[in-house]
């Protein structure tokens, strides 16, 4: 009877006592959040104000494009804001291993491989997806593996599984591809979802603070650096990158974007949702932008070569969920390892 | 016969008032709906990721022979499940007996996915397949067939079986819609039992039918295309 009672009290209590512990949604994040809904609100009202108008200057397919984009952005920030009201980190990570899954679906949907492949893909699927993704959620201890699992482990027996499949034909190159959807789509990403389980800070006054504005700050600066360089590209752009890869990215989109992504995430630093000052946030953010635009670039490299012009071509001619989250796979380790080097002793 | 209410959930037909529930293979016969079609149409659109596509063709309830290239074993699940419901509920996939018919559960499978089990082995002058066929679809129900006979490895579609002619001669009034299916050999290939979940696509196509004194061959071989056409489209 007794153990019966107290039992019940730790299941009871232990919900009681996360929610004291981590819960995710703090002051700072919620001012992160509060700035995005406001911007969210003018862009949608814009884009309303924009179709409604009969004979308009703007092309009806960019609005149209717009508003849509708005939509998913939209979806995005109501996704993250639920994910961090749950009292753990968990429900995050969660949702980017099944953003994860989904996107190495289309990756290597899209890429050919052989039939003696099959076995391999059942194991990057059900196997190291999944173990990628636990090693994140048991936090900063299993640091050391979660960082080697894929690129050495993983990749290893990735090659020798193919080889025991008997298949030779084309083999490096079947071991590249799926190395590479692996790579982008699980083990990059995956760094994004470990920014909630830094600790150590240098700052002692972050400490106190929830780390869901960290990976909040992340995702929003990623994803309006991709905006800016777009906007910045259509009203300054002359020089094209890469005609062949993506024709309306230019290098004066580049600059210019990189350069007011730097200046929005200056500002965005004085929400105290992350543990930048000003300055450092500039900096950050530049390398964001510039991962985020490397990003785009390779994973368009990818579409090109496929002959496809989305990843989610097959899904009834909507983008796919790797059409959203180039930017973010490239962005996610290098963010993750500066701010971990320098704002945090955990590097000792 | 009448129909009455079996605990809730289901219609059950009842003979002379005795309702017809002496086996489970009776009561999935008898009970109109069932839990685990519905289950298993969403569990193979996720496994497999399906779209669907309707190319110069639309979803209706009139009698048809859906038929399609076959790559793997669950094709014909996938293609019933991209039906929408109303049409699900009419249309029955064709499977082989010999496979389908051995031990409960795939018999069970067999009846909640709506299936005819085809006898293609103890084949008779008045029972071949064809004409088992038409009499289990009578003039109410569709069926899913797959005229390669046999899996496909997957590049290219086998030459097509007479099958799909007889029943076109037959019956000239079944609209004949080809449906390609993509991209199943890589989420369970021949020989495999695991599946990869990767994206695969279900392609409808407009109907064909059988021409006034069209030979045979002839008719076969406009039908392959008319399925591996929509590979492309």
């Amino acid at each position: 009877m007794d153990l019966l009672h107290a039992s019940l009290s730790t299941i009871l209590s232990a919900p009681l006592l996360a929610q004291q512990t981590a819960f995710l949604l703090d002051g700072a994040t919620g001012i992160l959040l509060g700035v995005v809904i406001s911007c969210l609100l003018i862009a949608t009202g814009a884009g309303q104000i924009l179709r409604r108008q009969p004979d308009s200057s703007v092309n009806p397919a960019i609005v149209q494009a717009f508003i849509r984009r708005v939509r998913a952005w939209w979806l995005m920030t109501a996704i993250l804001a639920v994910t961090f009201t749950i009292p753990s980190p968990v429900a995050t990570v969660v949702l980017f291993f099944l953003i994860s899954f989904w996107a190495l679906r289309e990756f290597i949907t899209l890429t050919p491989t052989r039939l003696g492949d099959h076995r391999t893909l059942f194991w990057v699927f059900f196997v190291l997806t999944p173990a990628q993704y636990v090693l994140v959620a048991m936090g900063q201890s299993q640091y050391e593996l979660f960082s080697i699992l894929i690129p050495v482990y993983g990749f290893l027996f990735i090659a020798a599984r193919i080889a025991v499949a008997g298949d030779y034909k084309r083999f490096l190159e079947r071991i590249a591809k799926i190395q590479a959807g692996l790579y982008i789509c699980v083990y990059s990403l995956s760094y994004a979802p470990a920014l909630l389980y830094l600790t150590d800070w240098t700052d002692p006054e972050y400490s106190t603070k929830s780390t869901a504005g960290l990976l909040f700050y992340f995702l929003l600066i990623a994803q309006l650096s991709d905006l800016l360089h777009f906007v910045c590209s259509r009203l300054l752009g002359k020089n094209v990158i890469a005609p062949n890869i993506n024709a309306s990215r230019t290098w004066e989109g580049f600059f210019a974007g990189t350069g007011v992504t730097a200046v929005v995430g200056a500002m965005l630093s004085l929400t105290g949702a992350t543990p930048f000052n000003p300055w450092q946030s500039a900096v950050m953010s530049i390398v964001i932008a510039v991962m985020g635009a490397a990003g785009s670039m390779a994973m368009s490299a990818i579409k090109r070569d496929r002959g496809v012009q989305d990843y989610g071509t097959l899904v009834e001619g909507h983008a796919g969920v790797l059409d959203r989250i180039d930017a973010i796979c490239f962005a996610a380790p290098v963010f993750f390892h500066l701010t971990r080097y320098y704002f945090t002793t955990a590097s000792g | 016969m009448r129909k009455g209410p079996l605990v809730g959930l289901a219609n059950v037909r009842y003979h002379e008032g005795i309702p017809l529930v002496s086996c489970w293979g009776k009561v999935a016969e008898q009970v109109k709906f069932n839990f685990t079609g519905p289950f298993l149409a969403g569990l193979a659109k996720v496994v497999a990721g399906s779209s669907v596509r309707w190319v110069d063709s639309h979803p209706d309830t009139c009698q048809r022979i859906y038929f399609a290239n076959h790559t793997s074993h669950i094709d014909a699940v996938i293609i019933w499940a991209s039906l929408p419901k109303h049409c699900r509920e009419l249309t029955k996939p064709v499977a082989a007996k010999d496979y389908w018919d051995r031990g409960w559960f795939r018999r069970y499978l067999a009846r909640s996915l709506n299936a005819m089990l085809i006898d293609r082995e103890n084949i008779k002058v008045h029972r071949s397949p064809v004409e088992s066929m038409l009499k289990e679809i009578g003039d109410k129900y569709s069926a899913i067939i797959f005229p390669e006979g046999s899996r496909n490895d997957g590049t290219n579609l086998r030459d097509f079986k007479s099958g799909l002619f007889y029943l076109a001669k037959k019956r000239p009034d079944l609209e004949l819609v080809p449906v390609y299916v993509d991209n199943m050999t890589r989420i369970l290939p021949k020989g495999e039992y695991l599946p990869v979940p990767l994206l695969s696509r279900v392609i409808f196509g407009p109907p064909i039918w059988l021409e006034n004194g069209e030979p045979k061959t002839d008719f076969l071989v406009r039908a392959r295309e008319a399925v591996s056409r929509l590979r492309d489209v």
